[in-house]
């Protein structure tokens, strides 16, 4: 058996590079990031946000740019064979998942590194929050690549990919929401960042990161059989 | 081949009577027994049909999450049979949960929705959940392939529905003064024995359209395993049918 | 290469091998037997079966029913201890678009637990031996359907392995690339071989047995 570390490096190298050299998914998610906020400047008649609501218009953006990203997760290797050269090959499938999670929170990653700046450009009196916010954001893009890997390994061997993703990730992924949003809320009121029942709302992000990790590796064995 | 047919309809008869009778005493219980609550009146019964329905889908949804788990381990076609027809046969019960709820609502709130109801918000949001089964799975064209994934989609929702509840309940920022007590406490003892026995005929009720579905599925692949056998036209198959039993 | 095995044992036996797509038998009770170092060879007219046939020996596939032993390991029990020693190539050439030839050989050399120098000389002697070694930087996408057999045949054999599944494995090759072909997974190779092909004219002559199958006719091994 090849060691679990190499066959994840293998696979998540694959994926970082593959994506650099096309830029497929980043760019996308980014730019929808930012047009979303536009939309949400017009549709909300605001110039500024505070609060549940700028936290409200934060976290549905990222996850619906998030969502552009968890459809093309596999598309590789359903279309080009990957998933057949991964058991063909001498590794432990639950690598799969763990490297394509953790290429998911690569995403993750950038895209909150462009668009939450400019959200706060947009949007925020002040960049108070953003520290804080680091904490939060971090654990929700963890749930977050956990459910969308598990989601997207299924969806993308169906005839409905680009529909299934959406339709069962959204309710799958409300009590995160609720969970981000509620920690993020008090960090954006007026006045600087609050942390009314912060702490409370990162367990209860962690609690669901540790299920939905737990959940997604012991059953993608079962989703790589034929 | 018609064992299999008879194996799966064993106690079907005696559940079906007995289900019937615990309709018969619950109905009697609910309109001429349990006491007529002082605030709301003749509504509030509904209750019993209420959270009856809504307990029932939710342990059903769990039951389906135990049979996918059975699936994935015994690698048993039969076992996705039951996890589909019990996850089914929840979401028909809560629809009809959600309609008590609802009208409930309306009469004891004003509204036919409220937002401050957590079990109620949580509930919805499992219901979606569950909806989504039937597009994912008939979106997986392999047999094998589509009762593997629904399994793990079982699992996954199945786990999912305490977590939901938890968060749903937390977001509340105030604790909603609840009209009733649960069924744990406050409640008088007329009104408990009334809601346990409405309880018990509808668990009954799950179970009994359980096995009917089962026997019923035995039965029509049955028949076009035969048809197949005969090369009668028009038994194409194909991925959009219900998983069947063998 | 077939050294190591149990000269006594066949490398492959199959017995009463079934496949079954929801109602539709693909495979019904097929069987052979190969001795290590022989070639199979597999014929059929399209939909007999052949490349279910070979995904099953390769692992990808569960059989539904029947004996199969490959390398000494049950099917689909033991599938976990055969990975890493079959080459199988498919109509798919396994490789990803965006990567380039090397790139990707490198990929599949570290799925197999293959790294640093040793994987380099490997791929280079294997890229050389495809005449592919001046065109191994570009990507994937930018080679012909040819090229892409000849990049998938390296692969295949990338990790040494003991006995190779190949499905058609001329498609798409000129002259050259068959003579490289030949030399990499031909009868010379020292491989144990099961071989897909509408072509019998073209791999008879390298059969040691020949399986063929076709739909509702009883398998026969000549």
């Amino acid at each position: 058996m090849t060691p679990s570390r190499v066959a994840f490096a293998a696979i998540l190298g694959k994926d970082l590079r593959s994506e650099l050299r096309t830029l497929q998914s980043l760019p996308a998610m980014a730019l929808f990031a930012v047009t979303a906020f536009i939309i949400f400047r017009f549709g909300l008649d605001r110039t500024s946000l505070s609060g549940s609501l700028a936290s409200g218009v934060l976290w549905a953006t990222l996850l619906f740019a998030a969502v552009l990203g968890i459809n093309r997760l596999f598309v590789a290797e359903r279309e080009e064979g990957g998933f057949d050269a991964i058991r063909l090959a001498p590794i432990d499938r639950s690598v799969l998942f763990a490297a394509k999670a953790a290429a998911l929170i690569v995403y993750l990653v950038a895209l909150e590194l462009i668009a939450v700046p400019i959200f706060a450009v947009f949007f925020l009196d002040s960049a108070a929050a953003l520290g804080p916010l680091v904490l939060v954001l971090v654990l929700t893009d963890l749930g977050l690549a956990a459910v969308g890997t598990l989601i997207s390994s299924m969806a993308v061997n169906s005839r409905a990919r680009d529909l299934l993703v959406p339709l069962v990730l959204l309710p799958l992924v409300v009590p995160l929401m609720i969970a981000a949003t509620g920690a993020t809320e008090p960090l954006m009121i007026v006045g600087g960042p609050g942390y009314h029942r912060f702490g409370t709302w990162l367990m209860v992000l962690g609690l669901y990161d540790l299920i939905f990790a737990l959940i997604g590796w012991a059953v993608f064995d079962f989703l790589l059989e034929d | 081949m018609y064992g299999n047919s008879q194996m799966y309809g064993k106690g079907l008869r005696p559940l079906s009577i007995a289900t019937v009778l615990a309709f018969a005493v619950s109905l009697s219980l609910i309109f001429f027994y349990a006491p007529l609550e002082t605030d709301q009146g003749f509504i509030q019964k509904i209750f019993y049909l209420h959270v009856p329905l809504a307990i029932t889908a939710l342990v059903g949804f769990v039951v389906g999450a135990i049979f996918a788990v059975a699936h994935l381990r015994t690698d048993n076609r039969k076992w996705d049979a039951y996890s589909y027809v019990a996850i089914h046969i929840s979401v028909i019960f809560a629809v009809g949960g959600l309609i008590t709820g609802s009208i409930w609502a309306k009469a004891s709130w004003g509204h036919w929705w409220v937002w401050n109801e957590p079990t109620l918000v949580s509930f919805l949001i499992v219901f979606l959940l569950y909806c989504t089964y039937y597009p994912f799975r008939y979106a997986i064209e392999d047999r094998d392939r589509q009762a593997r994934y629904a399994s793990v989609f079982a699992v996954t929702a199945g786990a999912f529905v305490p977590l939901n509840f938890m968060a749903v309940r937390m977001a509340q920022s105030l604790v909603h003064p609840r009209v009733f007590a649960t069924a744990e406490g406050g409640m008088p003892g007329s009104m408990l024995l009334t809601f346990l026995v409405s309880l018990t005929a509808f668990a009954l009720l799950w179970t009994t359209l359980l096995k009917f579905e089962l026997v019923a599925k035995s039965a029509a692949g049955q028949v076009r395993r035969l048809r197949l056998a005969l090369d009668a036209p028009g038994t194409a198959s194909s991925s959009r049918i219900a998983p069947e039993v063998h | 290469m077939p050294e190591s095995q149990d000269q006594e044992r066949p490398a492959v036996a199959v017995a009463g091998l079934r496949r079954d797509y929801g109602d539709r038998a693909a495979l019904d009770g097929v069987g052979f037997e190969l001795a290590a170092g022989a070639t199979l060879v597999v014929l059929g007219p399209n939909g007999a079966g052949k490349t279910t046939l070979l995904r099953i020996l390769a692992t990808l596939l569960r059989p539904s029913g029947g004996e199969v032993l490959v390398l000494g390991c049950a099917l689909p029990k033991e599938a976990w201890k055969l990975r890493g020693k079959i080459g199988y190539l498919g109509h798919e050439p396994l490789l990803y678009r965006d990567l380039s030839g090397r790139e990707n050989l490198r990929f599949h050399a570290r799925l197999h637990g293959i790294a640093g120098a040793a994987a380099e000389a490997r791929i280079e002697e294997l890229l050389a031996a495809a005449g592919m070694d001046r065109r191994g930087d570009d990507r994937v996408a930018d080679l012909s359907a040819g090229m892409r057999q000849r990049l998938a045949i390296c692969r295949c054999v990338l990790h040494r392995p003991e006995l190779l599944l190949l499905d058609e494995p001329d498609s798409n090759l000129d002259a050259e690339g068959r003579e490289a072909a030949r030399e990499l997974i031909g009868p010379g190779s020292g491989h144990t071989r099961v071989v897909v092909t509408h072509d019998p004219e073209r791999f008879l002559p390298e059969a040691d047995a020949v399986l063929r199958l076709g739909i509702g006719e009883a398998a026969a091994v000549t």
